[in-house]
């Protein structure tokens, strides 16, 4: 058992660890609620003194506010779901026998190597342009009008290149949890005639759970700041503005920084509420 | 009877599984093509897949454009400095909450992953400022420092669900002989954690690698890596296709590369140690 000397001994070895992250958290964190007070705006006369919560009432009754919000949950959502369910049907069939296993997963995992600001250009010109981009070529062959994608469906197109850049994470995530499978279980099911829908609601998805936890919780943290993506294609135009872009605008583009970190401060709060839920779903999965 | 495979079975398995896979690759493989067209080439209607006169000019173009060599190696030394410092960090903690747990173990592991969750735009600003008092701004030191911070999370987390695999009665044997503290950790945790350890690395080397929002925000000429480098292209140069495909490929091929080679390690870690 743990005697008293390696218990401090611990208390030592986990300090600095968690002595950064306390500063990483409260400095910013303090700075930022510090501004949120004032009226601060660099170029325009520097920082005019406290102003109470009138960036707070401000931010929110901006008429970008609640779009932004609305704009950030469509998009977190709509790439958990595309993820997690082609995620679930290609690593379904990658666990399948076949011939050159090796090579199809490589070829599957390879977006996830492709830095963001690389795939969001490379979507945008090379196969969104709605004149030289891939797909207009594609649909004028079929004989339909190009479509411009950044403009028309601009968050469908954003959801698009974020899935296919993660679609491989959530697929190496479930293959290993499909491959930890009891394959005897489904034998016995498939022997007493279980339907393969029945199969795979019964047995294999339960089996899942735990993992597409995991792809949720790891995406939702990365997801909730995705930056790069939109900053390149749309710069936040076309309704793409997200609660981070909306921030990063008022901060750097206008330059107001008592009206932004107010609306740090918001999504702050958006992020912990988020937050508590997963870990509660994850602190439990913990002990399993 | 074992669940008889019929080759038939097997080949419509292949099929199916190699096209999509190949679909989803394709964007990879068609920005690699492109790269090596003429501007003319790249834009011709209809696309022209293998036939044209392969050409190196666009990367000359883009190596004089840019000076690329720096670029890359900013990125080294950011992902890489990163990686190492956040390891070096976290192997102790992620050590001392693995084998001498507390109550309170699971709630600060919890704290610590609720800390990524922290939007990095809401204290966008207060870093800045400290950055320009500190005389970090558009320095790798200081970007080393921030990547470090963000992915030290992941790290204590994945090296924690490694470290919690090793059987506890081998520390416990080597205690028992006698080892110290120091002994126990270098000689016998170090070894059989070793892959563990490789998977972290790996994983946390391509999320810095590829990390977009601080290193766009913080650098401007002296400290900017790839990220910076292809984001100079998103107008109205993106206009070139095959000037950006080579930027694109120069860009991503290292952690692709590197990504393969390592693939299994890499799978590995990517599951966070979180499923088996």
């Amino acid at each position: 058992m743990a005697t008293q000397h390696s218990r401090s001994a611990a208390r030592l070895m986990m300090a600095p660890a968690v002595f950064l992250l306390l500063v990483w958290m409260l400095v910013p964190l303090s700075m930022t609620l510090w501004f949120s007070f004032r009226r601060f705006l660099p170029l325009r006369g520097g920082d005019q003194g406290f102003v109470g919560f009138e960036n707070y009432t401000r931010f929110v009754s901006s008429s970008s506010f609640w779009p932004a919000v609305q704009t950030t949950l469509i998009i977190v959502v709509g790439i958990l779901i595309i993820t997690v369910c082609f995620g679930i049907l290609l690593s379904l069939l990658l666990d399948q026998p076949m011939w050159g296993q090796g090579i199809v997963r490589i070829l599957v995992i390879a977006p996830f190597f492709v830095m963001p600001t690389v795939s969001a250009l490379v979507w945008k010109n090379m196969f969104m342009d709605p004149v030289n981009g891939l797909l207009a070529h594609l649909w004028r062959f079929f004989g339909a009008d190009p479509v411009v994608w950044l403009s028309d469906v601009p968050i469908f197109s954003i959801v698009m290149i974020v899935s296919w850049q993660w679609l491989p994470f959530a697929t190496l995530i479930l293959l290993t949890a499909i491959q930890s499978l009891d394959s005897e279980q489904l034998e016995a099911a498939e022997m007493d005639g279980a339907p393969v829908l029945k199969r795979f609601w019964f047995i294999i998805l339960p089996h899942l759970s735990r993992a597409i936890t995991i792809v949720i919780l790891i995406q939702t943290i990365f997801l909730l700041s995705i930056f790069a993506e939109i900053f390149v294609t749309t710069g936040g135009a076309f309704g793409t503005r997200t609660l981070t872009y909306l921030i990063f605008q008022r901060v750097l583009e206008s330059q107001n920084v008592g009206l932004g970190s107010a609306g740090g401060v918001y999504a702050i709060i958006l992020a912990n509420i988020v937050a508590l839920f997963l870990m509660r779903i994850v602190g439990k999965n913990l002990d399993a | 009877m074992a669940r008889a495979v019929t080759s038939q079975r097997k080949a419509i398995n292949t099929v199916v599984a190699w096209a999509i896979g190949l679909l989803i690759f394709f964007p990879i493989l068609w920005t690699i093509l492109t790269s090596f067209k003429t501007e003319a080439q790249a834009i011709a209607s209809p696309p022209i897949f293998l036939n044209f006169d392969w050409t190196l000019e666009n990367y000359a173009v883009v190596q004089e454009r840019s000076n690329y060599m720096r670029f890359l190696w900013n990125s080294v030394i950011i992902a890489g400095g990163s990686t190492l410092l956040g390891v070096l960090i976290a192997v102790p903690a992620a050590w001392s909450m693995a084998f001498v747990p507390s109550k309170r173990t699971k709630d600060i592991l919890l704290w610590m992953l609720s800390t990524k969750m922290l939007p990095a735009v809401g204290v966008l600003y207060p870093i800045y400022l400290l950055f320009i008092q500190l005389g970090l701004l558009d320095s790798r030191a200081g970007l080393v420092i921030v990547i470090m911070l963000i992915n030290l999370p992941i790290i204590v987390w994945m090296l924690y669900t490694y470290f919690r695999e090793i059987p506890g009665e081998i520390l416990e044997a080597a205690r028992m002989d006698g080892a110290t503290l120091r002994e126990e950790i270098i000689y016998v945790l170090t070894p059989m954690a070793i892959p563990g350890i490789a998977s972290t690395i790996l994983l946390n080397f391509i999320l810095a690698w590829n990390e977009a929002f601080w290193t766009l925000n913080l650098t401007a000429v002296n400290a900017a890596p790839l990220t910076a480098f292809i984001a100079s292209y998103s107008s109205p140069e993106g206009l070139f296709f095959a000037k950006l495909s080579a930027a694109s490929t120069m860009a991503i091929a290292p952690i692709l590369i590197l990504g393969w080679f390592s693939q299994k390690q890499l799978v590995r870690g990517l599951t966070f140690g979180a499923v088996k």
